[in-house]
């Protein structure tokens, strides 16, 4: 890992490759150009392995696919399982590692296409999604340089399950809560997340309390497989009979970052599983949304299928079907 | 004549070397020494290009030479330009100058040792340009709409019948809606692609991905000045063309304008996101106005529709005739006009016309049926035309009412209650709704040649292409049976400009078409056979050609193919989703040569038609007259996921007067009419009439 390190910062520019699934999408359209590639496929973190704490550690080579499919993800944490195999296709999750899934760009036709200008390509040259075709665009933490979206699955798990992403840098080992890693656009869109030069993901580790009980993944798209979300939400929550101890609510496709909202997960803290009680969450949780036009519906949209994943996750046991 | 064969449901010749790779496609061989060429496209939608800057290209080493507008002679004059199915006007060829057309324009060449480097070349090409303002809106252009110049082989629009204004107004109920409707491009898997061999004599030959090689042949003859002699196109296996293969595409052109400045071989492939550069099915916007009495006798159809089309041809289709025809109606206007946009000129996609036009009239027709309180299929049988209200003509064949009963049968009609939102399950929202669809049956000329070996085999050939649709298999059932040998004693060849002269696979006429030529160059060698044999002749090659002409009995009567659709959809009620849980098509094709690849042709149709229902749309930025979904990922397309039952019935017609063969052809019917049926399903279940599509989730919320 540390020779990795050392090579990707030895020369301006390199980058890690490792599945590519979204790499080489990006240096066949121009977007990226990096001089050098890293080949990390062959390093020592391509294993899944409980922790001390009763946590689980996600290598960061271990594939998407053998990730969903792993005995223990799939009965500890399902949500997590759910939200894999919701994203992409067979075959992508096959090539995908989880430090890759975590390093893809953000979702926006004009990011990807060199010939119209994108902050996050060009800093400073302006959006073009503002006023443009934005029907898959972020309604929430926009900034007035870049409403583009965070494109994973299962990000919005992971964040969910306050997952802690273990990184190596040329200045040691440190640890960055979920929902620190991605950042939200602001002033300086083009940096998507809070890695620092040089520094490579070398895990994942879960918590110890995975929702097993009371979960779901829901995925609102334009096709059944193959789509990124419009709007997709994990809940899972702790219930003492039909009362709610714990929740956690994460929203996919809605921002530039998997979209947590703590204070509309601490209204259903001790209060009873009823629709009224998740349509209240459901409003609240859009109040900070804001539409630029053909993304608009995704307010509602979002509100409804907060709605429905709550219900969802109230209702499903541990061996029960989910949506 | 046996029908052994005809009829039986073979399965495809050709599957074991699709399945093993060993069919090879257009960039697929392996030529000596050839270079590749990789295509610069223009980022701006109108304007002219001030300035090409290759020098950082051509500094690298293994970049063998960038083409463009600066360094290329002008080809002949767009009057002298071959190609079948041309629409009036000057065709686009690349690098002829330097105005830009459309966005995405091939405005260079960039050919080097390897793909790779071609591609990384052409990422160092810089463009300056002199960009002028742009129109890709159908809706903002749609003022200056005009009657097209029409396309040779396609009737002008119907003139108008009795008075459908007075009629409209003087009508018990009536319904007068307008319909929106987006570009889609066909996207086959295999992009289009040229492979070029440099013979060294100054011919060439080329492995193309069209829908004709003797057009492409034609064309580049045309183009190039070369005689027949020193072009040679092949395209035996083509990887899904939708249309998109009709006319000679701007890769083949460029791929052969790079051999000749290399004087060496050439591949050249499009990339996915080049794809949206070629033709499309246009944007539309339609108006139908119905009137009936309150029984449902239609008393005025009025149906106006405007495309888009390029500045630099005038593209037009078929869109308005199906509602002259399709029904009795004394009263009726149709109107069809094209309006000039900042975009490549549109093309025949899968059912041109048809699948436009059958949409809006069929939605129309199903909102009629709702003001009248009428069943849908009711209405349809109320006005049912047992001759074509065009030309007054009877059907050569017309089984459209035992579709319906059929349909209706299989879907279980029955089950359906007429109110919109009236069939629930927990809250998914359960519709049911129907369309009729429609398409010709053309037969066009074509030619065939048959050798008998002595060894008691044959070799039956033809310049047609299989794109996928089966057409190895079915002119080998055709040909054998002819012939009176098994199956496996024949071999078919197509996709070979050397051979006999054929018409451009498209129009669901090959099997017309071909298929007839077939037979008659088979039945000649088989009598020659027959009568050496009588004189006790020595066994010997006999060799024979035919061509056929449409069938002169076509005159007496209208030829189309008719089916009857029907969809069951399921919208969840919070999310707006919509799952196309059942389809049930059925379709009266004359006489089906082959049972599986036509349900399998069916099917195809289907698929597309869910597609354009509910998924496909080339989305068009106006700021930059630019496509923004320009990929896989973007452009949607169905998924299996997305496919439930599919149910296809055929109604077999004895119909002696289509073509010898009986078989009206089916790679069209079957998307006819299915986006009408989802669209009417749809509104069924959740009382949202949805106008404008793809019908996406957002607008049913």
């Amino acid at each position: 890992v540390s020779s990795a390190v050392h090579a990707v910062t030895s020369e301006p520019g390199a980058m890690f490759i490792a599945g590519g699934t979204n790499l080489i999408d990006l240096m066949k359209e121009n977007v990226a150009r990096p001089p050098h590639l890293v080949d990390i496929t062959r390093l020592p973190l391509n294993r899944i392995e409980d922790l001390p704490d009763g946590g689980l550690r996600l290598g960061a080579l271990v594939t998407n696919a053998d990730t969903a499919y792993h005995s223990a993800v799939e009965q500890r944490y399902p949500i997590l399982s759910r939200a894999i195999l919701a994203g992409a296709s067979a075959q992508l999750r096959n090539m995908a590692t989880n430090g890759g899934n975590l390093l893809q760009r953000t979702r926006c036709y004009y990011f990807y296409d060199t010939s119209t200008p994108c902050n996050k390509r060009d800093p400073g040259v302006g959006c073009s999604a503002i006023n443009g075709f934005n029907r898959i665009h972020a309604i929430f933490g926009t900034s007035d340089q870049c409403i583009a979206v965070h494109p994973s699955d299962m990000c919005v798990a992971l964040v969910a399950l306050d997952a802690v992403v273990r990184v190596t840098g040329k200045d040691g080992d440190r640890a960055i809560p979920f929902a620190d890693f991605h950042r939200l656009p602001g002033d300086t869109p083009q940096v998507d997340t809070n890695l620092r030069p040089g520094e490579i993901i070398t895990s994942i580790d879960l918590p110890r309390n995975g929702f097993a009980d009371h979960y779901a993944y829901l995925k609102v798209r334009d096709r059944t497989s193959y789509a990124f979300a419009l709007v997709s939400v994990a809940a899972a929550l702790e219930m003492d009979g039909d009362t709610i101890t714990e929740t956690r609510l994460a929203l996919g496709g809605v921002a530039h970052k998997p979209w947590r909202n703590v204070d509309a997960e601490a209204m259903l803290n001790g209060i009873k599983a009823t629709k009224d009680h998740f349509d209240a969450v459901g409003e609240a949780i859009v109040r900070s949304a804001k539409g630029f036009g053909h993304n608009t519906f995704k307010i509602d949209l979002a509100r409804r299928a907060v709605v429905r994943a709550l219900q969802h996750a109230a209702k499903v046991a541990r061996t029960g079907r989910n949506a | 004549v046996t029908t052994a064969y005809i009829g039986q449901p073979i399965s495809r010749l050709d599957g074991p070397a699709k399945v093993t790779g060993k069919a090879k496609y257009a960039f697929e061989y392996d030529v000596p020494n050839v270079a590749y060429a990789y295509v610069v496209s223009s980022s701006i939608a109108r304007g002219r290009i001030k300035r090409i800057d290759a020098t950082a290209a051509l500094q690298i080493p293994g970049v063998l030479q960038v083409l463009t507008h600066e360094n290329t002679a002008r080809v002949a004059p767009a009057g002298e330009i071959v190609d079948d199915a041309r629409s009036p006007g000057a065709p686009f060829i690349p690098l002829q100058g330097d105005e830009v057309l459309f966005n995405h324009q091939p405005i260079a060449l960039v050919v080097a040792e390897s793909f790779e480097l071609a591609r990384y070349a052409a990422s160092l090409v810089r463009i300056d340009y002199d960009a002028a303002d742009h129109a890709t809106d159908l809706k903002a252009a749609s003022g200056r709409a005009y009657v097209p110049k029409p396309r040779g082989f396609l009737p002008p629009t119907p003139k108008p019948r009795g008075d459908a204004a007075k009629a409209l107004a003087a009508a018990a109920v009536h319904i007068d809606v307008e319909y929106t409707s987006p570009a889609e491009h066909p996207n086959p898997m295999e992009p289009f692609a040229t492979t070029v061999v440099w013979e060294g004599d100054g011919k060439l030959t080329l492995y193309d991905k069209t829908q004709g090689v003797q057009n492409v042949q034609g064309y580049l003859c045309s183009v190039f000045g070369y005689s027949k002699d020193d072009v040679r196109v092949l395209s035996p296996f083509v990887g899904g063309a939708f249309g998109a293969g009709l006319r000679p595409q701007y890769q083949a052109f460029l791929a052969v304008l790079a051999a000749r400045a290399l004087k060496r071989s050439v591949k050249l492939s499009l990339t996915r996101q080049q794809m949206f550069s070629l033709h499309y099915r246009p944007f539309a916007w339609q108006r139908v106005a119905l009137s009936a009495a309150q029984d449902g006798k239609l008393d005025a159809i009025v149906h106006e529709a405007i495309t888009n089309t390029s500045r630099f041809e005038d593209y037009s289709e078929q869109i308005v005739p199906w509602s002259g025809l399709l029904y009795q109606c004394e009263n009726v206007r149709l109107d069809n006009r094209v309006t000039k946009l900042d975009l490549n000129t549109p093309g025949d996609v899968r059912a041109p016309g048809a699948s436009w036009g059958v949409y809006a009239l069929e939605c129309a027709m199903d909102e009629l049926a709702v003001a009248l309180r009428m069943d849908p299929v009711d209405l349809r049988l109320k006005n049912y035309a047992d001759r074509d209200q065009i030309d007054r003509r009877a059907f050569s064949s017309k089984s459209l009412r035992e579709c319906y009963r059929l349909g209706t049968e299989r879907i279980g009609w029955g089950r359906r209650t007429s109110n919109p939102r009236s069939m629930r399950d927990g809250n998914t929202l359960v519709g049911m709704g129907m369309a009729t669809g429609a398409w010709d049956a053309f037969q066009v000329p074509a030619s065939a040649r048959c050798v008998l070996n002595t060894d008691g085999t044959a070799t039956v050939s033809s310049a047609t292409e299989d794109i996928g649709t089966g057409t190895y298999t079915v002119m080998t059932q055709i040909a054998a049976d002819a012939l009176g040998l098994p199956i496996d004693r024949v071999t078919f060849k197509l996709g070979d400009s050397e051979l006999p002269e054929a018409p451009l696979e498209g129009g669901s006429f090959t099997v017309s078409s071909v298929g007839s030529a077939v037979r008659a160059a088979c039945e000649k060698a088989r009598a020659r056979m027959v009568a050496n044999e009588q004189r006790g002749g020595k066994a010997t090659v006999i060799d024979e050609q035919a061509s056929t002409m449409p069938s002169p009995r076509r005159k007496e009567a209208s030829c189309c193919c008719h089916s009857a659709v029907f969809a069951e959809v399921r919208v969840d009620e919070d999310l707006g989703t919509i799952q196309v849980a059942r389809v049930v098509t059925a379709v009266a094709p004359g006489r089906v040569i082959n049972p599986r690849t036509a349900r399998s042709q069916v099917m195809g149709g289907i698929v597309w038609g869910i597609g354009m229902a509910l998924e496909e749309e080339s989305v068009i930025d106006q700021t930059f007259g630019r496509i923004m979904n320009h990929s896989f990922g973007e452009y949607h397309v169905p998924v299996n996921a997305d496919v439930h039952d599919i149910d296809v019935i055929f109604v077999e017609e004895q119909d002696e007067i289509v073509n010898p063969l009986g078989a009206k052809g089916l790679g069209e019917i079957g998307v006819v009419g299915v986006a009408a049926a989802i669209a009417n399903a749809v509104f069924h279940a959740t009382g949202k009439r949805v106008r404008d599509l793809p019908i996406t989730l957002d607008k049913v919320m």
